[in-house]
């Protein structure tokens, strides 16, 4: 079992003429192929303009409701650049699509303030931008993550980072782990989907035993989930935040990635991660371990 | 991007959010004819960079001086900004080293009823704009959040809607608005809102804003800060940057499409992606030593950007080792090694270097690696990688 990314996934590529959305394209294709042989997980892609054109053997389509129309796909991965981003959100959640994987880094704010509020009372799940994707091992992948470090297993991995996931990947792999799903939510202030709702999630899919939760400095999404996991979450949760050694005011990196104001601090991520249960790894070698010793502990 | 007070006063008289009269100077000269120009019993002088704390600043030359004051002459006016320009001022923000004062803003004095704070952000949480208003003006508004939550208000908008005038007056009532000027707070306050959306802001703070004794509101102060990631639709606001203002290490490598951050520390690091490099320096420290940088290279790494990364890092002085921690996904380990050679031969490596890969072929990016020739330290795991590196500082 697993979230979002089942045998039923059936997506297109928004922006898959592009030199990173044909690349990415190719990888999540040749990933489903091995886990799911004879099956068509990668049904085409969107490019305005380019409709009725093949890409690699990808047929393109001029609007993404044409796409659906066409391949019966519920799903779709974003590579649009940042000005036409949001747009080309607005177009999946218009054309009924289930699940919505923005990988686009670079996105205005207000452009995803606007694309938060058009999402109310959708039934479309956005995931990101600025993420490297969503993946459920065995089964398919949706983005940039290389596929063979993530094992199938038990552990629903939530993460604000990208190679800091395949790291966490990595580590859990090493000690005998895999993850149910893993999900990358992206490092911009403004997002799809947070924490909280992933927890709830992984809370209720019978494949998950445990979720590990990868943090980092700027904003409070880690100590909303904190509060979250101490009343609502009963599976084990390790965690590890990034930036302890992160100055204020600075941006490291990921556009929320900013302690402004005092706030957001990673020490104030753990003090609350920790007195709501959660397993905190101090170092990020030790994240994998962390995980092991939430399982040993249970909640 | 961050700009300075003036240039953003400039961006709200245009816009018809109220401010004061001021005049931009660069010489003393100027100022005392900026004081005669405006024509006001009493006038201040402001420094003008992006740090602030600057009323409360003091400079390095003249230690009594501080970044802003108020002065009731042309003569004043000229003796302060003799001391101000050119000088050094040290603020809450600055650092110890301070930021140099090259540019001063005089401006009318006013007659103030009443000082409040007034600042816009985007709620993460709520995915909306958010008002921020407190009756403390001329407070830090995180010392108010922390000893008196009471005394904030907070109102959400919706960008397309804007603030309507209902909130606006919502927002001054909570603030002890009152009388006339409530008249001028209905405009004011949705003016801004307007100014926020249509620029693309991060941030937009007035602190203080004042109301006069006729009942107007004017933005005393103004800090405005835009979105990086809008600047493509914004073009103009580029002439606004201030290169002074910023790292020139940091400029540098922006240029090179790199995200880099100078820190105090004298452990270089180069790391691919954002969250991977700040837990690099969390491990650099776990294990006793300092991270002189954050740098993310992206999840390209070809020769040329991790050339001009190695350069970055090593013109910094204090820099007494390097680590570089790559995982490798796509961008298999042994592709990531020949960058790494190239570049460290093109760069002339007088530091320890300790490399740690992780990922896709990573046996044979060992082999390669070891087979090099070069002074390199192989790391076997994250936690061997830090260690090593601190080690050599010892050596």
């Amino acid at each position: 079992m697993s979230i979002l990314v089942s045998p039923n996934t059936k997506f297109i590529t928004q922006g898959i003429t592009g030199r990173a959305g044909l690349f990415h394209s190719q990888q999540c294709r040749a990933y489903a192929a091995e886990c799911q042989p004879g099956k068509d997980v990668l049904v085409g892609g969107v490019t305005p303009g380019k409709g009725g054109t093949e890409v690699d053997g990808f047929p393109v389509f001029n609007t993404v409701r044409e796409a659906v129309e066409a391949t019966g796909a519920n799903t779709s991965m974003v590579f649009v650049p940042p000005p036409f981003c949001a747009d080309a959100i607005i177009e999946a959640i218009d054309a009924g699509l289930e699940l919505v994987v923005a990988i686009t880094e670079g996105v205005p704010v207000l452009d995803m303030v606007r694309v938060k509020q058009y999402l109310k009372g959708k039934p479309t799940r956005l995931i990101g931008p600025n993420c490297p994707g969503v993946i459920t091992p065995g089964v398919a992948k949706i983005g940039i993550m290389p596929g063979y470090i993530h094992k199938p297993g038990t552990v629903g991995l939530i993460s604000k980072s990208g190679t800091l996931t395949y790291e966490a990947a990595w580590q859990l792999g090493n000690v005998g782990l895999g993850q149910s799903t893993a999900v990358g939510i992206g490092g911009d202030p403004v997002i799809g989907t947070t924490f909280i709702e992933l927890l709830d999630m992984f809370e209720k899919d019978p494949g998950t035993e445990a979720i590990l939760l990868i943090g980092e400095i700027g904003g409070n999404a880690e100590i909303q989930a904190a509060e979250h996991i101490k009343k609502h979450i009963t599976k084990p949760v390790a965690a590890f935040i990034a930036g302890k050694t992160a100055p204020p005011g600075k941006r490291m990196g990921h556009a929320g990635a900013i302690i402004s104001g005092g706030s957001g601090t990673a020490a104030e991520k753990v003090a609350a991660l920790e007195a709501a249960g959660v397993v905190v790894a101090e170092s990020p070698a030790d994240m994998g371990a962390a995980v092991q010793r939430a399982i040993e502990k249970g909640r | 991007m961050k700009i300075h007070e003036y240039q953003a006063k400039e961006l709200f008289r245009a816009f018809g959010v109220p401010v004061p009269r001021g005049i931009v100077v660069r010489t003393p000269d100027e100022a005392a004819a900026a004081f005669n120009e405006l024509g006001t019993p009493v006038a201040v002088v402001k420094s003008q960079i992006h740090a602030g704390g600057r009323g409360k600043g003091r400079f390095k030359e003249y230690p009594d001086q501080p970044g802003v004051v108020l002065v009731r002459s042309a003569e004043e006016a000229k003796e302060n900004a003799a001391r101000m320009l050119g000088s050094t001022l040290v603020t809450k923000q600055t650092g110890e080293e301070g930021k140099q004062v090259n540019v001063l803003f005089v401006e009318q004095g006013l007659d103030i009823a009443k000082e409040l704070y007034l600042g816009i952000v985007v709620d993460r949480e709520a995915g909306l704009p958010v008002v921020i208003a407190s009756s403390e003006g001329g407070m830090e508004i995180e010392e108010v959040a922390a000893e008196h939550p009471e005394k904030i208000h907070n109102e959400h908008f919706i960008p397309c809607e804007g603030l309507s005038e209902a909130q606006a007056v919502k927002i001054a009532e909570a603030v002890g608005v009152s009388g006339a000027a409530i008249e001028s707070a209905k405009t004011f306050f949705p003016k801004l809102c307007e100014f926020f959306v249509k620029n693309d802001c991060s941030m937009a703070e007035i602190n203080p804003l004042v109301v006069t004794g006729d009942g107007q509101l004017l933005a005393l102060d103004a800090k405005v800060t835009f979105d990086d990631n809008a600047l493509f639709r914004h073009k103009e606001f580029l002439e606004l940057r201030d290169l002074s203002e910023e790292e020139p290490t940091e400029v540098r490598a922006q240029e090179a499409g790199l995200s880099y951050v100078k820190l105090d520390g004298n452990i270089g690091c180069l790391v691919n992606g954002a969250g991977l490099a700040m837990s690099t320096m969390d491990l650099i420290k776990l294990h006793g030593g300092e991270p002189a940088n954050f740098l993310d290279v992206g999840g390209g790494a070809n020769v040329e950007q991790v050339t001009e990364a190695f350069r970055i890092i090593l013109a910094d002085p204090n820099v007494k080792a390097v680590l570089v921690n790559i995982f490798g996904g796509i961008m298999k380990c042994d592709t990531i090694v020949t960058a790494l050679l190239e570049a460290y031969d093109k760069v002339g490596f007088h530091v320890p270097l300790v490399v740690r890969l992780e990922g896709t072929n990573v046996e044979l990016a060992r082999k390669m690696l070891a087979d090099s020739g070069r002074d390199i330290i192989a790391a076997s795991d994250l936690t061997d990688a830090a260690k090593k590196v601190v080690a050599t500082l010892s050596a």
